[in-house]
């Protein structure tokens, strides 16, 4: 019988576990209640797209242990497919083989797959229970992304939402080109040992450490939270939560989980890749400055400003958080505007470092240069160089995903004519 | 013929207190009192008060009190003594009943079964004495996608023309007519101090208030009156009135004894004729004729400012919101069956529309649905008594409120509901010169002030309270409120979840 | 100095300042006491003249050169030379109106005094020796057509 876990309203979740009296208990899950939680959160990118194993991201994330309380942890990690980088990895975790199998129809259906095997785990005592997990690397079936009138990445999202949304005990942990997301419930050094995280060598890492006040020990809920190429680790409990949901749900994005890093994320898909912002504009939009602050601008600036906080005024993130959101471009951490959570960054070389606490940046870069904390509201954005060099030759003005030609028909067909688009 | 109305109030003098100074007769229009000097002491007509408290209010002593008249109605909870009476008035008369201000039934006030959220543990609530605490807004639409040069920090097109409110309410549509000019000009002086606006209604925009002009919402109603360019010209923003939610589908009438020199100037009708607002706008008997006159009213002014169209919360108001927004309407007003008038039938007061909580929350989630909620700007009146009221209108997806009711108040208004009588004791609702006289606009203005500061200070602390730091994060942010004493469907259409869940 | 101005704009003919001031100028400043039983009866000192359409509260604009103690035979008005009010000392005033008649604004009037008709005029609130107090008629004003404000001219 495939148990429906998004629509039961009480499951016990370790049936044979006696070791963690939180775990025993009973309770809704993520996306049936709303969850607020602290956590820790962490960092690493080498600029220079240099690759590095996950040893580093794992010591860091494991000295602020005590920030989490082994109800989640996760990794996200860029750079660690290039043999597949042009595909779509999947990363899936199914609770059933009925799960399972209706997920891998309703891919063949929608996507080419080129490869699938279950993703390498190690067993670790304190990690219980896991879901059967497996990683996809696949492309848009061509007709029927042609037909869809949808671009690839929209045509993706559409999909990885209804596998999400749809089929009871599947849940797509990450949909993004060269990268990958690996969490579950536990703390986040044994996640990462059951994950083998140290067999991956990525230019990016991130982490997350989970404090959540309820008991949703549910793999799925676990962060890192992606969408595409889009990763968030998220400290903090965001006011403007419904404010904000209710906007990006206006544009087709569903809030199952009801967390704070899932409607970051779409706030910085919408924002970023279909309006066409830079990620930093992104970011100064979601921690707008002050009225007060606009005000003491020059005319021309404050216009510039009124308008971004005018349009997107539900976009607006409020109350405490510190994010860190990791993309093909490079690493974004965003305080709130004022500075209600920690969040520190520190440089060596081309190696930047962040975390909630300095101590697990040090305990990897004792000699870490340039140490600070985040500013309230200011983005700080480290991307790869490569990009950095690409970003300074394309143009300065957004240009939404729906004005642009479609990749795959730019490439593959001829280009339709103008209204197509429209 | 014998006229079998009863008496309404009553009035109670302390004998022991009363120094039969006067100011009691002197202060009633009604001449309820009356000192006579040959019994003594101070007599009552208790048929011709109102209850106004202007009398009590001003007694040196604190001699007054109003009560209701003592009458037992007759038993029945059906035939109360207040359907009696109008039933007794009609039968001496033969004509319409009419009345004045909001709805007064016991219908649900939603509002009052809707509570706030407050921060603990998990989040910081923020105490807005040390950090910034935003309340501005701006009204007007908005392209769903702006378009920027992100490294000149410049506009690649320029925004549509916007409002800007330092606080998220306004002062609702008033004509000088309906009420007197030096309430008007009250309510126009603490706009400007407040950075907020207030609404000349369809009453044309007097000479005196066209230093205020800037802060001024001008609006065009079915009766046109006082529109010319200049009119339009000089206002911040522009409202085009379909409808008020104290009387839904219904038009407008002041009596030609109202229309003196000076509302004949500013409306520009000749003086002493009626002034007759139609049911309809009869150039508009479809949404593609309103759209017609929205961009007309846009093209008359350059696009300089935005234009608004009001409607009255009716059963399919959102699907007339929806309409009105894609007719390019940059702000859209729905106005719910509490609202005020200064004269209205009172069995469509009493009657007609919905209560502006479910409006409000069925045309946010409709405009939601539709994807277009980002592109305009929502504003909700209707009875929006207290700072809470607010907070609520604005959780539940309104942008700004419109009050008008309430400033009445702290003008000295007591709600007595007889303002098309003209006799308005406080100098509001009339156009006597004596009675006009009392209302000091300077003092008016000061009291409007006084009260939306201190409800400014009082929306700051409660969204300090649940972490929120600008009104921005509190638009649509139904998980900041709870309901208690709702039913599933009243809890479906709010969109908020009951308390404990 | 601050002197008292009446605004007749303003003015709505209620009379309150009439009766704050009778109460100011009793004995009791109970105003009960002060209209129904105080003997001899207190004295106002404003009055409102006019009708509910005009009207104007008429009061004392203690002027630099007064008239009413130039012309004053005993010696009962005197102005005071430091704060400027001009008052009326009772036990000195035998009631001779020639204040009255001098006084440019009818801001003083002749009534019945312990023991004959004397002088009563506004002394600002303040006490026999001309140290003006609050004056209660502008704080009684519900329309702000009273008010006490610096002026020019000592």
């Amino acid at each position: 019988m495939v148990r429906s876990l998004r629509k039961l309203p009480r499951r016990k979740i370790c049936e044979n576990e006696g070791s963690h009296p939180m775990l025993e208990t009973k309770g809704p899950r993520e996306g049936q209640v709303r969850i607020p939680s602290g956590c820790a959160i962490a960092a690493i990118m080498d600029r220079t797209g240099g690759r590095h194993d996950g040893g580093d991201i794992l010591k860091s994330i494991a000295l602020m242990h005590d920030r989490s309380n082994g109800l989640g942890g996760g990794f996200a990690a860029y750079g660690i497919y290039p043999e597949y980088k042009e595909l779509y990895a999947f990363h899936i975790m199914y609770e059933s083989r009925e799960a399972r199998a209706e997920t891998e129809a309703y891919l063949d259906k929608y996507f080419m797959s080129e490869k699938q095997e279950r993703i390498p785990t190690e067993p670790v005592a304190a990690i219980k229970n896991p879901p059967d997990i497996w990683r996809y690397f696949v492309a848009p079936h061509p007709m029927r992304l042609a037909n869809s009138g949808l671009d690839e990445a929209e045509y993706t999202m559409q999909h990885v939402f209804h596998i999400n949304g749809k089929i009871d005990g599947a849940f797509v942990a990450s949909s993004g080109k060269n990268m990958g997301a690996f969490k579950g419930v536990g703390y986040p050094e044994d996640i990462g040992e059951f994950y083998r995280i140290q067999d991956y060598d990525a230019w990016a890492w991130t982490a997350h450490g989970r404090f959540p006040t309820n008991t949703p020990g549910w793999w799925g809920g676990a962060h890192p939270f992606t969408l595409l190429n889009w990763s968030v680790v998220h400290n903090g409990e965001i006011s403007s939560y419904d404010a904000n949901r209710r906007y990006v749900e206006q544009f087709g994005y569903d809030c199952e989980l009801q967390t704070d890093t899932e409607v970051i994320t779409y706030l910085f898909d919408l924002l970023a890749r279909r309006h066409g912002f830079s990620q930093e504009t992104a970011a100064h939009i979601m921690a707008a400055p002050s009225w007060e602050d606009i005000d003491r601008m020059p005319p021309e600036e404050a216009a510039y400003q009124t308008a971004l906080r005018t349009v997107y005024s539900s976009a607006l993130v409020n109350g405490p958080f510190s994010i860190i959101i990791g993309s093909d471009e490079g690493l974004l951490a965003l305080n709130d505007r004022l500075k209600l959570r920690a969040l520190m960054a520190a440089e060596k070389g081309p190696m930047v470092y962040l975390a909630s606490e300095q101590a697990a940046i040090e305990i990897v870069c004792p000699d870490a240069e340039n140490v600070r904390s985040i500013e309230g509201g200011q983005p700080f954005v480290v991307q790869l160089d490569s990009v950095v060099a690409a970003k300074a030759r394309e143009s300065a003005e957004n240009c939404p995903a729906r004005e642009k030609p479609f990749r795959h028909e730019v490439e593959v067909h001829p280009r339709r004519k103008e209204r197509a688009h429209a | 013929m014998l006229d079998y109305v009863l008496p309404r109030y009553r009035v109670m003098r302390d004998k022991d207190l009363c120094i039969q100074c006067g100011v009691c007769e002197r202060s009633c229009s009604n001449e309820v009192h009356h000192v006579d000097e040959e019994l003594g002491r101070v007599t009552a007509n208790n048929a011709a008060c109102v209850n106004c408290q202007r009398c009590v209010v001003m007694c040196p002593t604190q001699a007054l009190a109003i009560t209701r008249w003592p009458q037992v109605d007759s038993g029945s909870s059906n035939w109360t003594l207040e359907t009696m009476q109008d039933i007794a008035k009609q039968a001496q008369t033969g004509a319409v009943l009419l009345s004045s201000m909001g709805n007064p039934k016991p219908y649900p006030i939603y509002w009052d079964h809707l509570l706030l959220n407050a921060s603990q543990v998990t989040n910081p609530s923020i105490d807005p004495l040390r950090e910034p605490m935003e309340t501005r807004v701006f009204l007007g639409s908005r392209p769903e996608i702006l378009k920027v040069n992100e490294r000149d920090e410049k506009l690649s097109a320029p925004l549509p023309p916007q409002i800007r409110l330092d606080v998220p309410l306004m002062f609702s549509a008033m004509s000088f007519g309906s009420i007197s000019l030096n309430a008007q000009k009250a309510l126009a002086m603490a706009a400007r101090e407040l950075g907020t606006f207030f609404n000349t209604g369809e009453g044309g925009l007097h000479r005196d208030l066209e230093r205020y002009a800037d802060c001024a919402i001008v609006q065009v109603a079915s009766g046109r009156f006082g529109v010319d360019p200049h009119y339009l010209g000089a206002a911040g923003a522009i409202e085009i009135k379909i409808g008020q939610g104290a009387k839904p589908g219904i038009g407008g009438h002041l009596p030609g004894e109202k229309i003196s020199e000076e509302v004949s100037r500013t409306r520009m009708i000749p003086q002493g004729t009626d002034a007759i607002s139609p049911a309809p706008h009869h150039d508009i008997y479809s949404i593609e004729d309103l759209r017609q006159l929205v961009f007309s009213l846009k093209e008359a002014t350059g696009y300089s400012k935005p234009v608004a169209v009001k409607v009255a919360a009716v059963h399919n108001v959102a699907a007339i919101a929806s309409g009105m927004a894609r007719a390019g309407a940059d702000i859209i007003v729905i106005d719910g069956f509490r609202g005020g008038t200064g004269a209205a039938p009172k069995r469509i007061r009493d009657n007609v529309g919905i209560p502006i909580e479910l409006a409000l929350a069925a045309v946010d989630q409709r405009l939601r649905d539709e994807s277009i909620r980002s592109t305009v700007s929502l504003v909700a009146a209707g009875s929006i008594r207290s700072s809470a009221d607010i907070v609520r209108a604005i959780a539940l997806g309104a942008d700004a409120v419109y009050c008008a009711s309430a400033p009445l108040i702290a003008l000295g208004c007591h709600q007595c509901q007889d303002c098309s009588s003209g006799k308005c004791n406080w100098g509001i609702a009339t156009q006597r010169s004596d009675l006009v006289r009392r209302l000091n606009p300077e003092i008016a203005a000061e009291r409007v002030v006084n009260l939306v500061h201190g409800w400014t200070h009082e929306i700051k602390e409660m969204m300090g309270g649940m972490g929120i730091n600008a009104v921005d994060s509190l638009r649509g942010n139904r998980l900041m409120l709870r309901g208690v004493g709702l039913n599933e469907k009243e809890l479906e259409i709010l969109g908020v979840k009951y308390a404990g869940e | 100095m601050k002197r008292i101005y009446a605004l007749e704009e303003w003015c709505i003919d209620c009379k309150r300042c009439e009766v704050a001031c009778k109460v100011f100028h009793s004995k009791s400043k109970d105003p009960v006491k002060a209209f129904l039983y105080e003997q001899p009866k207190p004295r106002n000192r404003v009055r409102v003249e006019g009708n509910r359409t005009l009207s104007i509260a008429i009061n004392c604009r203690h002027c630099p050169t007064a008239k009413c103690v130039e012309g004053c035979i005993s010696g009962a008005m005197t102005r005071n030379p430091e704060t400027g009010v001009v008052t009326s000392n009772p036990e000195k005033c035998v009631g001779c109106r020639t204040c009255v008649s001098m006084c440019p604004f009818g801001a003083v009037t002749i009534e019945e005094g312990p023991t004959h008709p004397i002088a009563f005029k506004c002394d600002l609130c303040g006490d026999e020796l001309g140290v003006p107090g609050s004056p209660s008629c502008v704080a009684a004003c519900p329309n702000r057509a009273l008010i006490y404000v610096e002026s020019e001219g000592n």
